[in-house]
């Protein structure tokens, strides 16, 4: 790869939630932005700009990874998955996502997108965590509203009930 | 809270790496997991003019043992690892410190070597090679050099590293038969930043206690074998040495006090699991 101009703008095409998509980048934006202003989804949400919260949490090459601090131009050529991944074509949410509404798991939602694709990661590593585990794994994330205690119920209950 | 504009170049290898940083000159950065640079780029504690980015040079990912410890190349990320199947057994200090560093979320883009280039006082990778008596390779365009833990980080955010050089490998000893291992850490949250950590080290012999997040870069200390007041002693006299600072977190003097209290524990442990 070339030495890429700070000043331009340089082609980032990448496929996300399974579409080749293609946007501009200069070296400094951040993915979570590129995500967001550049292609135009909306769960990348951006909380605290520095790794802290949690909110824009994306997968990238199945890998969890804070939007914020990847840059666009290190995703060229990756496949990235967000939220938007979740739920069918049709607008079914998936079995998670409908454990999350069931128990309460969340509230103002800001946090949301970014749990829901740690947890995607994350269960497939440990299909079956200890409520201990499952807590340790959701302190990388900030969550406001809830206290936790809905999206813990939510994701035991998705762990032992799930069929998907 | 979005970085300063910057030049981007992506290497497949430690020579494409150390060429360009020779080119870039002294604002020229690498960047791996981006963990910790990321962050700074973000609130402009950093401004290079340019950033290498490492982290798919594959010839850098790895973890191999050589004689007697565990090599780890400077794209490997913590997950890594932390997953490597002889973790427990080569580097049982390193398999209890790991649930402390960070979070599962920071772990899977984070490096081992981005973190001991980074250098923070309180974190928990520089720690462990401390204490251990572990090494950093560095490499420039004009050669290589190999720096003992103890040379390597001079202080708070600060390291040996010279302008054109890189971290390309640490290397972590690995267990000696006769020796117990333990880790523990006070945040105050899990996978903040430690108020304290300690690591300690005992065969039959001697003890080895190595502390973070008090004084400015990790601090080891070794007694021979120490029992009740004696090493409660040996704990305080450390704890004064370290000369801690209050800060939003904790005071001096809660510092000290878990020097003594968690010192204590943690050698305790570390006696109890020698093999």
């Amino acid at each position: 790869m070339p030495q890429l101009n700070k000043d331009a703008r340089h082609s980032v095409t990448l496929t996300l939630n399974g579409d080749e998509v293609t946007g501009y980048a200069e070296p400094r934006m951040l993915l979570s932005d590129f995500l967001t202003h550049e292609i135009g989804i909306t769960s990348c949400h951006v909380g605290c700009e520095h790794g802290v919260c949690g909110a824009c949490t994306v997968l990238v090459d199945g890998t969890v990874m804070r939007g914020c601090l990847t840059l666009a131009v290190q995703a060229e050529g990756s496949t990235v998955e967000t939220a938007e991944n979740l739920a069918s074509d049709e607008g079914e949410l998936s079995e998670l996502q409908q454990a999350f509404k069931k128990h309460h798991g969340l509230q103002c939602g800001y946090c949301t997108p970014g749990i829901l694709m740690s947890l995607t990661a994350y269960l497939k590593e440990n299909p079956k965590p200890t409520e201990e585990e499952l807590r340790d794994m959701l302190s990388g994330h900030l969550c406001r509203c809830t206290g936790y205690v809905g999206m813990v119920k939510a994701v035991l209950d998705y762990c032992e009930n799930r069929t998907d | 809270m979005k970085p300063k504009a910057f030049d981007y170049l992506k290497v497949s290898s430690a020579e494409e790496a150390v060429a360009a940083l020779a080119q870039g000159g002294e604002d020229a950065r690498i960047i791996a997991g981006g963990l910790s640079l990321m962050p700074m780029l973000n609130f402009r504690l950093a401004e290079p003019s340019i950033l290498i980015d490492i982290s798919k040079a594959d010839s850098l990912n790895y973890i191999r043992e050589t004689a007697g410890m565990v090599e780890i190349g400077a794209a490997t990320r913590q997950a890594d690892l932390m997953r490597w199947d002889g973790l427990e057994s080569k580097l049982p200090l390193l398999n209890a410190a790991f649930p402390y560093i960070g979070h599962y979320q920071t772990r899977t883009k984070g490096t081992v070597c981005g973190s001991l280039s980074h250098a923070d006082p309180s974190s928990e990778l520089p720690l462990c090679l401390a204490v251990l008596g572990g090494e950093v390779d560095l490499q420039s365009a004009s050669g290589k050099r190999t720096l003992s833990a103890a040379d390597f980080q001079t202080g708070m955010l600060s390291t040996a590293k010279q302008t054109g050089e890189m971290v390309v490998a640490a290397r972590y000893p690995t267990a000696k038969a006769g020796e117990g291992y333990a880790f523990t850490e006070m945040a105050q949250r899990r996978g903040d930043f430690a108020i304290v950590a300690l690591a300690a080290i005992a065969d039959a012999n001697k003890i080895k206690l190595g502390i973070g997040g008090v004084a400015d870069k990790p601090t080891v200390r070794e007694w021979d074998i120490l029992e009740g007041e004696a090493l409660d002693d040996a704990l305080n006299e450390f704890a004064w040495d370290l000369g801690g600072y209050d800060d939003i977190h904790a005071t001096a003097r809660y510092r000290r006090e878990l020097v003594r209290r968690l010192g204590r524990r943690v050698i305790e442990e570390a006696k109890s699991c020698r093999s």
